[in-house]
């Protein structure tokens, strides 16, 4: 009885379209938000390495003097832990799966043209505004010293100036 | 007069098996009167791990304890640190979890069955059952991004939220997997050929199944009534089902037991999504873990024991975990007893052997 039952099953499957896709002689399906492969964009990130240091399996290297950013994508697990983490947004989790390879590789990236100059703008006005805390520092230290002689006992107190 | 013994070795390397066990088959003639069972091919150190990863980075290795179970390995990490840290995951992240844990037993219970098919030389059944699997592989990668490692879960709740959307989009979904499952329970529980394979082959008694300490369905085909979900982890307390038992105890009860709990799984999915909360999945933590907690929840093969052991630091000084498939080994080889060599295939696949995670 039963063997009907699944003759009819067979007979449906003979005539339906095939259940699996000839991946890879045609392109593979992937659902929206299949967690697929890392992608940076080098025009956003700012190489802070907070990726990197919130990589489960160390798949991701940030090198600030060279201005490279680098993934070994066959230790990444696809957590999407990074890019959870991104502050600038700069990663992206893409839906294909990453391709075979030969050799466990190490993809390096450089920094946008763009992104460099935005980057060393803002290393530049750092240092800047560094510089001006330093001078500022500095002036209050020699007006601290230059109020001390007044404190000694006999001079004449100043008690408004200790509080600038 | 006793035939002359002789010793078969089976596994690790058998068409049967997915993962290695190796079992020695002491035979009389064509009869087993004998079994030893050696593990240790696939031991990865996972549990030690826990002294090099922070306990949240942790989680990501507990999901890769097995690539069957994954959710609830997490879960089950996921669970006791929650309870040692006193963590309370919102309604909806307890709900998801839930509906997730549920589609894992399905897509667990829907893959044996197809390699009961294939132990039992019915290929096209087997690749009529995974058919259905697959649909409800696609449905977790709709959900979490990922089919067999989803990376979904962590402490505190969910690292990503499931729209409602297309949580709908399941249900017409679910039904056609219920329907395709149907079509094969048919074949599988009354099919003549198929039922001279299972029906009375490797019976268990149910004082034998308690005394061996057996887990999940093995332990309910015996008709013991056990069930961990009954104790209302997750969102288990807040949807109804019942614990499905079969007193036969033999191949076939541990099919039917099996196929059952599919179409309940199906319903408790349901019940997830019509009773959905709204609000958060994510409830911040502070710290770090002091203190230890040993959790029991029940995964598709049966109940397992996450334990967790920490002192206030950023890495955990202890974790055990322990698998159904471990608990289930002894009674594998108590049914093994007295059986034909032809059956012993069969009877290795219903216990629904998960070796990777027996030995993490
Ligand atoms: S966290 Fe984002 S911005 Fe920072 S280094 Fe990584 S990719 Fe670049
Ligand atoms: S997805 Fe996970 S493993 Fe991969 S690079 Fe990002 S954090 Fe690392």
């Amino acid at each position: 009885m039963s063997l009907v039952n699944f003759t009819k099953t067979e007979l449906k499957n003979l005539f339906s379209k095939p259940a699996t896709e000839k991946y890879p002689d045609g392109p593979a399906t992937y659902k929206e938000g299949t967690r697929g492969h890392i992608v940076n964009n080098m025009d956003a990130c700012v190489l802070c390495g907070v990726c990197q240091m919130r990589c489960p399996t160390r798949a991701i290297t940030v090198d600030r003097k060279g201005q490279t950013w680098s993934i070994r994508p066959f230790s990444c697990i696809q957590c999407r832990r990074c890019v959870d983490n991104c502050p600038k947004k700069s990663l992206s989790m893409a839906k294909e799966y990453t391709e075979p390879d030969v050799e466990k590789s190490q993809m390096d990236f450089e920094l946008s043209d763009r992104q460099k100059e935005v980057l060393a703008e803002q290393a530049r006005q750092a240092a800047e505004r560094a510089k001006a805390a330093m001078l500022a520092t500095k002036q209050k230290t020699v007006q601290a010293k230059e109020d001390k002689p007044g404190e000694k006992p006999g001079a004449d107190p100043d008690p408004g100036k200790a509080d600038k | 007069m006793a035939g002359k013994r002789s010793v078969i070795p089976f596994g690790p390397q058998h068409p049967v098996l997915p993962e290695p066990i190796h079992i020695d088959l002491i035979t009389e003639d064509e009869k087993v009167v004998e079994a030893v069972p050696s593990i240790g091919f696939v031991h990865r150190g996972l549990e030690q791990l826990v002294t090099k990863k922070d306990f949240g980075e942790m989680v990501y290795v507990a999901e890769r304890i097995c690539g069957i179970c994954s959710f609830g390995h997490g879960y089950g990490y996921v669970n006791a640190i929650e309870h040692i840290m006193d963590i309370h995951p919102t309604d909806r992240a307890r709900f998801i979890r839930t509906m997730l844990f549920e589609l894992s037993r399905m897509h667990s219970h829907i893959l044996w069955l197809g390699l009961m098919a294939d132990a039992f030389g019915f290929e096209s059944l087997f690749m009529e059952t995974w058919k259905y699997r697959e649909k409800i592989l696609d449905m977790l990668e709709a959900a979490t991004g990922g089919r067999v490692i989803f990376s979904i879960i962590r402490i505190g709740g969910l690292r990503k939220d499931v729209p409602d959307e297309v949580m709908q989009g399941f249900l017409p979904e679910l039904d056609k997997v219920v329907e395709g499952i149907k079509s094969c329970e048919k074949v599988f529980l009354s099919d003549p050929a198929v039922l001279s394979r299972l029906k009375g082959i490797g019976y268990l008694s149910k004082e034998d199944a308690i005394a061996l300490g057996c887990e999940g369905p093995f332990l309910r085909a015996s008709g013991v009534d056990t069930d961990n979900r009954m104790r209302g982890y997750a969102a288990y307390s807040s949807v109804d089902f019942d614990i499905i038992t079969s007193d036969e105890g033999d191949s076939y009860a541990r099919c039917y037991v099996r196929i059952q709990e599919i179409y309940q799984s199906a319903s408790i999915i349901r019940q997830c999504i019509e009773k959905m909360p709204k609000e958060g999945i994510y409830v911040p933590i502070k710290g770090f873990p002091n203190g230890e907690y040993m959790t029991v929840i029940e995964q598709p093969r049966g109940g397992a024991c996450y334990y967790v052991h920490s002192s206030g630091r950023k890495f955990i000084e202890r974790m055990r975990v322990r698998t159904p498939t471990f608990a289930n080994i002894p009674a594998l080889t108590k049914t093994l007893q007295g059986c034909d060599v032809a059956d012993v295939p069969i009877l290795v696949v219903t216990i629904d052997p998960c070796i990777s995670c027996t030995e993490r």
